[in-house]
């Protein structure tokens, strides 16, 4: 009898729970869903920059395995007999050809290749928004700092990736970008030469770099980031997302909506809505037209070559630095092309390490969920403005012949600004930004404490005009308010009560000097106090 | 613990017992707790409930319809087949149609999911607890007594022979590895500094395959050549040209500025190495009024009047000359390889 009813409960239940019994049983799925099946997001339209990259990742990643079905990676020379009339009878490598062959031959292989090579660059373009919205709300703090250089990471692999993927057709223009990578390892001294003759099989161009390429961009590469990528997620799940300061938000916990369903269907949704655009961005616009380029030629090239945006940054160090070379011993130091080499990872360095030099400022040891806005940390702000503008010349830099020829400037004119830009410009950034944060701030005090402008202008019986401010909510007020004041740090007196001196050592007065910038009088605007907010609104109000 | 489980009372703002709520008549910056929650006109009115299920059925609809159309394109268009689409210019027909279908039938899955979510799924926010990632300090005390427990039961400290040759043995073995990596090409040896060219061999142009005459050469026309014997064909062809390359133009002697390089001409045609000293790009930009050589590249801007001189950009030095003269036939021809190693620098150049 009660055997008799327990089957009949199995066999009552729906198949859908059968199956999460059966995978519960051996994977234990309902206590991961306990966990996370309501788990609670914010929402913020920011936080969607993410989810771009990840999605675009991912549309790479299927878009790449087609194209591997189609692709060879060969560097034996062929003569084109194919369907695009134009290089008939001309020789190429085989890489080149079935570049060829997918893009007038395989039906829907050219859309297929487009969408590859657009995601490519809206993930780069992503990861790099994502990555400043990151730095300017300060959500690389701890407990976050070692997703940030996760994500960093990520970043710069993609633009490796990116590198290696767009040199695979062995078309003129990025054989031209293969020749100057060869020449800048060329510059590293001592083992130049050889990592060249290493890397190529011999010299350039050789017969080894598309096939190697091709690991490294289909396997390597790949797969770490996969991994970090992974990682990364899980780091997002377990930290549980930042949130922007409101009403109800505190640093412990945490305000959205469900995973499932809403986060579920518009984080779902938006990875078609991605694809979707991508897709249609394809389908429109021509990229990477290798047949309009040609095989290529080392004794060949083409004017206005570019490489992908994220790689102006590098082209514009190499294009501007003075051409320094230096001959002794029967040795060349080829500081022309080094520097530049060197330079490239070090800008992009400083904005990865920047977290642990805030938190080594500001010995700020919690852990922080609330975000800030970027008027808030004025200094931070101002840094990262800063490098911004650094990245943008040398991107001005990288593309110095296409300024010149579509603004009729001198190419000369452009190098030398870029060359004194590049220490200036940030420079200027640094400190208009800074103002400019300091003067919302004033702003915000302003609103607070007189309220909000509403653009009514008022005559008073005795004629004089005003202009009626609307007090803020408390909601408003609480949000302007509720941002942290730290006081920079002092310096310990140098003789102690003991009488005892004790000299602060230099890195102490490093640290002390830069949480005066952070903090420091005129580098943030007091808030607003309770009591300065209760003289204005009792008795003096305009109302 | 999950969300849903929390009930409405322990938000903020109905949490009679927390200090914000308390503090709120005294000071008005506290925090008012989460704003009450405003319905929707979907919350409120079937009607607008059922426009938007509407909405999203039609855009799922419309999803299936493209996908329809997709698979349509693919049978019916032929992969050749050009088509004039304003403002784009000419296109491929295929690549259009399924690109544009493609990207409907995604859009349109993406549009309804979100749309869905925004007006017919529950928007009301809720609140989850976080906690402290630290562990507490009774946890962090069990795992430093577990970690002690078991490295002395491993006696690593102890055996200080075991660990040593044990990293000993850890670091070695990656040797091994890089080993393996030697042979993925040969030693630079002096590759770098020889080109295709040397003494009688004829300068063929490029555009007809045919040895150089210098009335071959018009003062102000650049022209590239090659060492004679060279082939497409040839499976060292690209490595080859990649460091034979030249150009030539023809100057008037007294134009020449630079005595040697007077000197290595032939009736005022000088010959020089095509490939820039700076990264290695082909220089391929000639003023004829200046003799001035741009690479297109980097913008690197060579005098040919003048020795090769750098004049603008980020090149080292100068471009390498080859030495030229006319021989018996009338041909012009190289009188030797390039004294110097053409192409970028590199250490051991010197």
């Amino acid at each position: 009898m009660s055997t008799a009813s327990a089957s009949d409960n199995r066999r009552k239940a729906p198949a859908g729970e059968r199956v999460a019994d059966w995978a519960d049983g051996r994977l234990g799925i309902y206590s991961l869903a306990k966990a996370n099946m309501r788990k609670i997001f914010p929402d913020h339209w920011s936080f969607m920059l993410g989810e771009v990259c990840l999605y675009s990742f991912v549309i790479i990643i299927l878009t790449g395995v087609y194209l591997t079905m189609f692709f060879h990676p060969s560097m034996n020379e062929v003569v084109y007999h194919g369907s695009y009339t134009p290089l008939q009878g001309v020789q190429m490598s085989e890489a080149f050809r079935s570049t060829l062959n997918i893009s007038f031959d395989v039906r829907g292989g050219l859309l297929i290749r487009q969408i590859h090579h657009w995601a490519a660059l809206i993930f780069l373009a992503g990861m790099f928004v994502h990555m400043m919205r990151v730095f300017f709300t300060g959500a690389f703090r701890k407990p976050r700092e070692v997703n940030w250089l996760f994500g960093f990471l990520l970043f710069v692999l993609g633009m490796f990736t990116g590198f290696t993927g767009y040199s695979l057709p062995d078309d003129l223009l990025s054989g031209t970008g293969v020749r100057f990578m060869e020449g800048a390892i060329l510059s590293v001294p001592i083992v130049g030469t050889y990592i060249s003759m290493f890397l190529f099989g011999g010299e350039f161009p050789g017969s080894d770099f598309v096939p190697r390429f091709f690991s490294i961009h289909v396997l390597l590469l790949p797969g770490i980031m996969l991994g970090l990528l992974v990682a990364h997620l899980i780091l997002v799940f377990y930290h549980k997302h930042t949130q922007f300061p409101g009403p109800g938000k505190k640093n412990e916990n945490v305000v959205g909506m469900p995973l499932l369903p809403v986060y579920m269907a518009k984080a779902g949704g938006f990875f078609f809505l991605v694809f979707g655009v991508i897709a249609a961005i394809a389908a429109i616009a021509t990229i990477n037209p290798i047949w309009a380029m040609g095989p290529y030629r080392p004794d060949q090239v083409s004017t206005g070559a570019q490489p992908d945006w994220y790689m102006g940054f590098a082209e514009g160090l190499i294009r501007v630095m003075p051409g320094w070379e230096i001959n002794v011993w029967g040795h060349t130091f080829v500081l022309g092309v080094f520097i530049p080499l060197v330079i490239f990872p070090l800008v992009l360095g400083a904005i990865a390490v920047y977290p642990f030099i805030e938190s080594w400022v500001t010995g700020d040891k919690r852990e922080h969920h609330l975000l800030d806005r970027p008027r808030n940390a004025p200094t931070r702000t101002a840094f990262g403005a800063a490098w911004i503008a650094a990245y943008f010349v040398m991107l001005v830099g990288g593309g110095n012949d296409l300024w010149a020829t579509h603004f009729h400037l001198s190419i000369n004119a452009i190098t030398w600004f870029v060359r004194v830009g590049f220490f200036v410009v940030p420079v200027l950034t640094f400190i208009a930004t800074k103002r400019i944060c300091l003067g919302l701030q004033r702003r915000d005090k302003d609103k607070v404490l007189h309220g909000r402008e509403t653009g009514i202008i008022k005559r008073l019986p005795h004629g004089e005009f005003i202009e009626v401010h609307e007090p803020l909510s408390q909601d408003q007020l609480h949000t302007l308010t509720s941002h942290e004041q730290p006081k920079p740090l002092e310096l310990e007196p140098e003789v102690d009560e003991n009488g005892v001196a004790r000299k602060a050592s230099a890195t102490q007065r490093l640290r002390v000097k830069l949480s005066k910038g952070y903090y420091g009088e005129g580098n943030q605007i007091p808030k607003p106090t309770v009591q300065e907010y209760e003289e204005i609104t009792s008795g003096h109000g305009h109302h | 613990m999950s969300s849903q489980d929390i009930p409405e009372e322990t938000l903020p703002s109905a949490q009679g017992a927390h200090e914000g709520a308390v503090a709120t008549a005294g000071d008005p910056f506290a925090d008012p707790g989460l704003p009450p929650h405003e319905h929707r006109i979907q919350d409120i009115d079937e009607q607008a409930a059922r426009r938007s299920e509407r909405v999203v059925a039609m855009l799922f609809t419309l999803s299936m319809l493209a996908t329809v159309g997709f698979i349509a394109s693919y049978v019916t268009l032929p992969v050749d087949k050009n088509i004039y689409v304003f403002p784009i210019g000419h296109i491929s027909a295929l690549n259009f149609a399924l690109g544009l279908t493609l990207g409907v039938a995604l859009f349109c899955i993406g549009a309804g999911a979100v749309h869905w979510a925004r007006t017919l799924m529950s928007d009301v926010e809720v609140a989850d607890d976080r906690h402290p990632i630290e562990a507490s300090p009774e946890v962090k005390a069990k795992v430093m007594d577990d970690f002690r427990q078991g490295a002395e039961e491993s006696g690593l400290g102890r055996r200080k022979l075991i660990r040593n040759t044990m990293f000993g043995a850890l670091a070695l073995l990656p040797l091994s590895a890089v080993v393996l990596f030697r042979d993925l090409g040969p030693l630079p040896g002096t590759k770098l500094r020889k080109t295709a060219w040397s003494e009688g061999k004829m300068l063929i142009n490029q555009n007809t395959m045919q040895p150089l005459r210098p009335e071959d050469v018009q003062v102000g026309s650049l022209t590239f050549a090659m060492p004679e014997g060279m082939k497409e064909e040839d499976h060292d062809f690209q490595q080859e040209i990649a460091k034979a390359a030249l150009m030539i133009v023809r100057l008037r002697p007294e134009n020449i500025k630079d005595k040697r390089s007077l000197d290595w001409s032939a009736d005022g045609i000088v010959a020089y190495s095509k490939i820039c000293t700076h990264v290695g790009c082909p220089i391929s930009l000639y003023e004829q009024q200046t003799h001035h050589v741009l690479c297109p590249c980097h913008q690197s801007t060579f005098d040919l009047s003048d020795g090769g001189r750098v004049i603008f950009g980020p090149a080292g030095h100068a471009l390498p000359q080859l030495r030229i003269k006319v021989n018996d036939k009338g041909y012009l021809e190289a009188m030797g390889d390039f004294s110097e190693p053409v192409g970028p620098a590199f250490w051991e150049r010197g």
